[in-house]
C-alpha cells in the first residue's frame, strides 16, 4: 500500500535533487531556473498528497496558487535571462558580479 | 501487488530518473525536455492521487506554457556550450553531501509513524465525486479573494515581461503628445539683442571712389 | 597665651613666603632680615612659654579642625608641655645660630652656580626661605597633638631637608643625595604610616590624649592580620619611622650623603633637629612604649648597632663633614639606645646637649671650609690652630663635649645614658651596654682625630697648593675656586660666622649642669610615662648627688677611662707617630676596606634596590605597556577587529550565486536545529 510518506519521500528526494542541481549548475543560468521548477513541482507533489491522504481540498488550491505564482516567477525570470543575455552575452552565474566589493 | 501500487513505482521512477538527467544534462534543450518528461509523471501520479484537475493543468500550465518559453528562451539564446560545462563535476562533492544530508534528514522525520499508513489511511471516494466541481465550488467562494489576487499576479507578469525586454525602434515618427504638452516657450525661442546696423553718410563712399 | 602659641610657628613660616616669593624685591639684605628676625620672635616667644610651663600651666587644645571623616577626626591643635617646649627652646635656638652663620657662609654662594644658570638667580633668598621653612615645619612636627599633625611636620621636614640637600642642584652629587635622602626617608614613612595607620584603626582616634588614655586596653588586643600584640605592632611601625627619619641601622644611608648640602644646613638639620625628630616622637609615644617589651628591646638593639657601627666609620674618613655626619649617627644611636632603656627624659637630655656641640662642630667645620677656600679633605689641612684660634676653640668644646669627658655638657649625657642602659632589664640590654661603652673609646677616638689631624701638627694646605693649580677638579663636592687672591694664608671667619659659634658653645659646655633638673627633678611630669617595671630611671635618681658628685664619680668609672685612652691613642696616632695610621692601615687592610665601603650598604642598595626597580621599571615597560597594552589590547583590538570584519565582509561578496548558496545553507541548517 501507498502511504503518505511515500509521497512524501519522494517529494524529498526531487527537492533535494534540484538543490544539487543548483550546486552543480553554476554556469548555466537557464538549469538553475529548471532547478527552480523541480524545487516547486516537490512542493506541489506534497501538498497534493497532503490533500488527498487528510482529505482536504485546501491543499489543491495551494497547489493552484502555486502553480500561478511559478509561472508568473518563471515568465518573468527568463525575460530578466533575456536582458542579461543582451547585456552580457553569457549565462554564467559567475558573471553578475556588479556588486562586489 | 496492486496495481496502484506499480504505477506509483513506475512514475517515480522515471521521475527521479528524469530529474536527475535535467540537472545534468549536456545540451539545456534536453534538460527542457526532460524537465517535460517529469511533468508528465508527476501528472501521472497526481491522477493517482485522485486530483484530476490539477494533474491537467500541469500538463497544460506548466509543460505547454512554461516549459516553452523555456524551450523559447534556449533556443534564442547564442550560447556557448563547451565554455559552460567547465568545472561542472568540481562542484559535486560538496553539493552531493548537502543533498544527502537533506535527504537523510527529511527522510527521517517524514518515514516517522505520524505520516504512515497506520495514521493516515487513504479514503475511498463515491464514483460520482467530481473534483473539479468540489475544486470549483471552495476556489469561488471560501478563495473568492485569493483568486483575484493570482489574477492581479498574472498580470503584473505579463506587463513586466513586456517592459523589461522591450526595445524600441530607433526610426519610429510617432508623436508623443505628453511631450508635446509639455513644452515650454524657453525650449523653443530665445530673444537677442543686437546693435542696429547704420549706414555711412554718402560724402565717405564718394569720397573713396574718387 | 594661645597667639603666642600660634607666632611661634607662623613668624618663620611668614619669613619663609616672604623670602620665597619676593626675591627680587627684598634683596639679598632685606631676606635674611626678615628671616631671622622671624626665627628670633619665636625663640623669644619660646622663652616666654617657656617660663610659662615651668609655672605650671600645660596646654592641649586644637586650633582648627580640617576635616572630620567616619568618626576620625582631623585638626590642627597643640601640646604644650615640658617635652614640647625644651624642643622649641631647642629648635628655634640652634635655626637662629645657623641663621645668623649663614649671613657669611652663603655670602659669596654666587660662586656656586655656572654663569646663567637659572636656579642659581636669588639663591642666597631661597636659602634662608628654606631654613624658615624648615623650622616652621619642626616647630609644627613637636607642638602637634595629634598624630596627623605630626604626620605633616614629619613629611614637611622632609621635604625641605630634600630641597636643601640639594640647594646646588647643578651637581650631580648633590641630586642623587636628595633623592637618597627622600627614597630612604620614605621607607621609613611607610612604617610611619602603617603604625598611624594601626592606631586609628584600632583606637579610633588620632589625638594624642585619646590614644594614650587607652593605652591599658590597647595591650590586651592583638592586631588582626599577623596576630602580634597590637602595641608591639603599633610601637615597631612608628619607630621604623624613627629609623628612617633619624637614620638608624639600617636606614642610615642617606645621612652621609646628606653632607652635600650646604654646611649651615647640616648642622641645623642633620645633626640638632630634623635627625632627632625620631627620637622626639619615641619619647612623645612613652606611654605606648612602655606597655610593650618586645618594642623597646627592638629599639635598643638598633640603637646598640648603630652606635658602634657608625662610629668605626667614623674614624677612616677623610672628609671632615664626614667625620662629623657618622659622628651624628653613632649619637643617635646613643639616643636611640636610651629611649630603649625607657629612660626617655635621658634620650632628651642627650639629644639637647648635642644639639649644642655637633652643631658647634659642624658649623666649625664649616668656617674651616671657607677658610681653605671649600676644600674639605683633612689630609689637606692641618696647623691651622694658629690662624684660627676662635674656631679651633670651639671646636675644641665641642669635640670635648662629643667624647663625653667631665666637666662639658657631654659627659653628663652620654654617662646617663650608659648608666641607664646598664640598668636596663629588657633582652639585648647587655649587647647594647657592650656597645656603648665600645663606642665611648672608639667616640673619643675619632673626635681627636678630627682635632689634631685639622688643627694640629704640619701644615699640609701649603703642599697641596704647590700642585693646586692642576686637576684642582676634587673628588669633593663644595669646592669652588675663588681665584687666587693675594695670599694663600688661612685666616680667621668673619664675626657673622664666628659669633654663633662662640654662642653655641657656651650650652655646650653648660647644658650639661642642668642634669638635676631635668632628669631627676621630675621636670617632664606628665609629659613622659615609665612603667612601674622598668626601674632603670629610679635607680638612676636614687643614686644621684648632684653635678659634681656625678663628676667626681664619672672619674672612677669605666667610661671615662675609655674616653681618655681613646683621646691618648688619637693623640699618638697624629701627633706623635703621624706615620702610624698608613702603617696599620696596610696591615689592616681588609678591616680598613670594610669600614670604607661603609659595610656594603650603599653598594647592595643601588644594585639590589635601584637596580631591582630599573629592572621591574623595564620589564613593566617592555612586557607590560608596550606588549601587553600597546600590542594585545590596543593594536590587538583593532587588528582582531579588522580580521573579523575581513570575515563577515565574504558574506557581501556582491556575488549573486554566492547568495543562493547561502540560503540554502541555511534552510540546511535550519532543518538540522529543527530536527535536534
Amino acid at each position: 500500500m501507498i502511504s503518505l510518506s511515500h509521497y512524501l519521500i519522494l517529494a524529498a528526494i526531487l527537492f533535494v535533487i534540484s538543490v544539487i542541481g543548483i550546486f552543480l549548475n553554476r554556469k548555466n543560468l537557464i538549469v538553475l531556473l529548471m532547478a527552480i521548477e523541480l524545487m516547486l513541482l516537490a512542493v506541489n507533489i506534497n501538498f497534493v498528497a497532503f490533500s488527498h491522504y487528510l482529505n482536504d481540498l485546501s491543499g489543491q488550491i495551494f497547489v493552484f496558487f502555486i502553480l500561478v505564482v511559478a509561472a508568473a516567477e518563471s515568465g518573468i525570470g527568463l525575460a530578466i535571462l533575456v536582458v542579461l543575455f543582451r547585456n552580457l552575452s553569457s549565462i554564467d552565474v559567475e558573471d553578475l558580479d556588479s556588486l562586489k566589493g | 501487488m496492486e496495481f496502484k501500487t506499480t504505477l506509483f513505482y513506475i512514475f517515480s521512477t522515471i521521475t527521479v530518473l528524469a530529474a536527475l538527467r535535467v540537472i545534468t544534462a549536456r545540451n539545456p534543450v534536453h534538460a527542457a525536455l526532460f524537465l517535460v518528461l517529469a511533468f508528465f509523471n508527476v501528472a501521472g501520479l497526481w491522477m493517482l492521487l485522485q486530483a484530476e484537475f490539477l494533474s491537467l493543468a500541469l500538463i497544460m500550465v506548466y509543460v505547454g506554457a512554461v516549459m516553452v518559453l523555456f524551450l523559447f528562451v534556449v533556443m534564442m539564446l547564442d550560447i556557448n556550450i563547451e565554455r559552460m560545462r567547465e568545472g561542472f563535476w568540481r562542484n559535486l562533492p560538496l553539493g552531493a553531501l548537502v543533498g544527502l544530508l537533506l535527504a537523510a534528514e527529511m527522510a527521517a522525520v517524514l518515514s516517522g509513524r505520524y505520516f504512515g499508513i497506520a495514521s493516515l489511511p487513504p479514503q475511498n471516494l463515491p464514483a460520482n465525486y467530481s473534483n473539479t466541481k468540489e475544486l470549483a465550488r471552495v476556489l469561488y467562494t471560501d478563495y473568492a479573494y485569493p483568486f483575484e489576487i493570482a489574477s492581479v499576479i498574472l498580470l503584473v507578469a505579463i506587463i513586466v515581461a513586456v517592459m523589461l525586454t522591450l526595445r524600441r525602434r530607433k526610426d519610429n515618427k510617432a508623436m508623443h503628445s505628453s511631450d508635446q504638452v509639455a513644452v515650454k516657450a524657453r525650449d523653443r525661442m530665445r530673444l537677442v539683442k543686437m546693435a542696429p546696423e547704420v549706414e555711412l553718410p554718402a560724402a565717405a563712399k564718394e569720397g573713396d571712389q574718387a | 597665651m594661645k597667639t603666642l602659641y600660634l607666632l611661634v610657628p607662623l613668624a618663620p613660616l611668614a619669613g619663609a613666603i616672604l623670602a620665597g616669593f619676593f626675591a627680587r624685591l627684598l634683596g639679598r639684605a632685606g631676606a635674611h632680615t626678615i628671616t631671622s628676625v622671624g626665627v628670633a620672635i619665636s625663640f623669644v616667644l619660646s622663652v616666654i612659654i617657656f617660663q610659662d610651663v615651668q609655672a605650671g600651666h600645660v596646654f592641649n587644645g586644637a586650633v582648627y579642625t580640617w576635616m572630620e571623616s567616619g568618626g576620625l577626626k582631623l585638626e590642627v591643635g597643640f601640646l604644650i608641655d615640658q617635652l614640647t617646649v625644651l624642643m622649641m627652646l631647642v629648635v628655634t635656638f640652634v635655626s637662629l645660630m645657623v641663621h645668623i652663620y649663614t649671613i657669611g657662609y652663603m655670602a659669596h654662594d654666587e660662586d656656586n652656580w655656572p654663569a646663567g644658570s637659572k636656579a642659581g638667580t636669588h639663591s642666597y633668598q631661597r636659602f634662608f626661605s628654606y631654613i624658615s621653612l624648615f623650622t616652621f615645619s619642626m616647630l609644627m612636627l613637636v607642638m602637634s597633638n595629634n598624630f596627623v599633625q605630626l604626620f605633616f611636620g614629619w613629611e614637611a621636614v622632609g621635604l625641605v631637608s630634600y630641597l636643601l640637600i640639594g640647594f646646588w642642584s647643578v651637581r650631580e652629587t648633590a641630586i642623587y643625595a636628595n633623592l637618597k635622602a627622600f627614597l630612604v626617608n620614605r621607607v621609613g614613612d611607610f612604617g610611619f604610616l602603617l603604625g598611624i595607620g594601626l592606631v586609628a584603626a584600632y583606637a579610633g582616634s588620632l589625638d594624642y590624649a585619646t590614644v594614650f588614655a587607652k593605652g591599658k586596653e590597647l595591650a590586651t588586643m592583638t592586631e588582626a592580620v599577623t596576630g602580634w600584640p597590637l602595641v608591639t605592632a603599633i610601637c615597631i611601625c612608628l619607630f621604623i619611622g624613627a629609623m628612617g627619619k633619624s637614620a638608624q641601622f639600617p636606614l642610615h644611608v642617606w645621612l652621609p650623603d646628606s653632607m652635600e648640602g650646604p654646611t649651615p644646613i647640616s648642622a641645623l638639620i642633620h645633626a640638632a633637629t630634623m635627625v632627632t625628630a625620631g627620637i622626639f616622637m619615641v619619647s612623645r609615644m612613652s606611654p605606648l612604649f612602655e606597655l610593650s617589651d618586645t618594642a623597646l628591646s627592638f629599639v635598643i638593639v638598633i640603637g646598640a648597632i648603630t652606635t658602634l657601627s657608625m662610629a668605626l666609620i667614623a674614624i677612616v674618613q677623610t672628609d671632615v663633614k664626614r667625620v662629623v655626619a657618622y659622628s651624628t649617627l653613632s649619637q643617635l644611636g646613643y639616643m636611640t639606645m636610651a629611649l630603649g632603656a625607657s629612660a626617655y627624659s635621658v634620650a632628651i637630655f642627650h639629644l639637647m646637649t648635642h644639639a649644642f656641640f655637633k652643631a658647634v662642630l659642624f658649623l666649625g667645620a664649616g668656617s674651616v671650609i671657607i677658610a681653605m677656600h671649600h676644600e674639605q679633605d683633612m689630609r689637606k689641612m692641618g696647623g691651622l690652630r694658629k690662624y684660627m684660634p676662635i674656631t679651633y676653640a670651639t671646636m675644641l668644646i665641642g669635640a670635648i663635649a662629643n667624647a663625653g669627658l667631665p666637666p662639658f655638657a657631654g659627659f653628663f649625657s652620654k654617662d646617663s645614658i650608659i648608666e641607664a642602659v646598664h640598668f636596663a632589664q629588657v633582652p639585648g640590654a647587655g649587647f647594647a651596654y657592650f656597645c656603648a661603652l665600645a663606642a665611648v673609646f672608639v667616640g673619643g677616638l675619632y673626635s681627636f682625630r678630627l682635632i689634631f689631624f685639622t688643627f694640629h701638627g704640619e701644615e699640609r694646605f701649603r703642599h697641596a697648593h704647590e700642585d693646586h693649580g692642576h686637576g684642582h677638579e676634587a673628588h669633593h663636592d663644595d669646592h669652588n675656586d675663588h681665584g687666587h687672591h693675594g695670599s694663600v694664608e688661612p685666616h680667621e671667619s668673619p664675626k657673622v660666622v664666628t659669633l654663633p659659634l662662640i654662642l653655641l658653645a657656651i650650652p655646650a659646655i653648660a647644658s650639661g649642669w642642668l642634669i638635676g633638673t631635668i632628669l631627676y627633678g621630675n621636670w617632664f611630669g606628665n609629659a613622659i610615662t615609665i612603667a612601674e617595671v622598668h626601674k632603670g630611671m629610679a635607680t638612676m635618681a636614687h643614686e644621684f648627688h648632684g653635678v659634681f658628685g656625678m663628676m667626681a664619680h664619672g672619674v672612677t668609672t669605666l667610661p671615662f677611662w675609655l674616653a681618655i685612652s681613646g683621646a691618648a691613642t688619637a693623640w699618638y696616632l697624629y701627633i706623635a707617630r703621624p706615620d702610624l695610621p698608613a702603617v696599620i692601615k696596610q696591615k689592616l687592610a681588609f678591616p680598613a676596606m670594610i669600614l670604607e665601603e661603609k659595610y656594603g650598604f650603599d653598594r647592595f642598595n643601588d644594585w639590589f634596590f635601584a637596580g631591582g626597580a630599573r629592572l621591574l621599571g623595564r620589564g613593566l615597560w617592555k612586557g607590560g605597556d608596550e606588549m601587553l597594552i600597546d600590542g594585545v589590547m590596543v593594536n590587538g583590538s583593532a587588528g582582531a577587529v579588522g580580521w573579523f570584519s575581513g570575515l563577515v565582509g565574504m558574506i557581501q561578496s556582491g556575488r549573486i550565486y554566492r547568495y543562493a548558496l547561502a540560503m540554502i545553507f541555511g534552510v540546511v541548517a535550519f532543518l538540522s536545529l529543527w530536527r535536534v
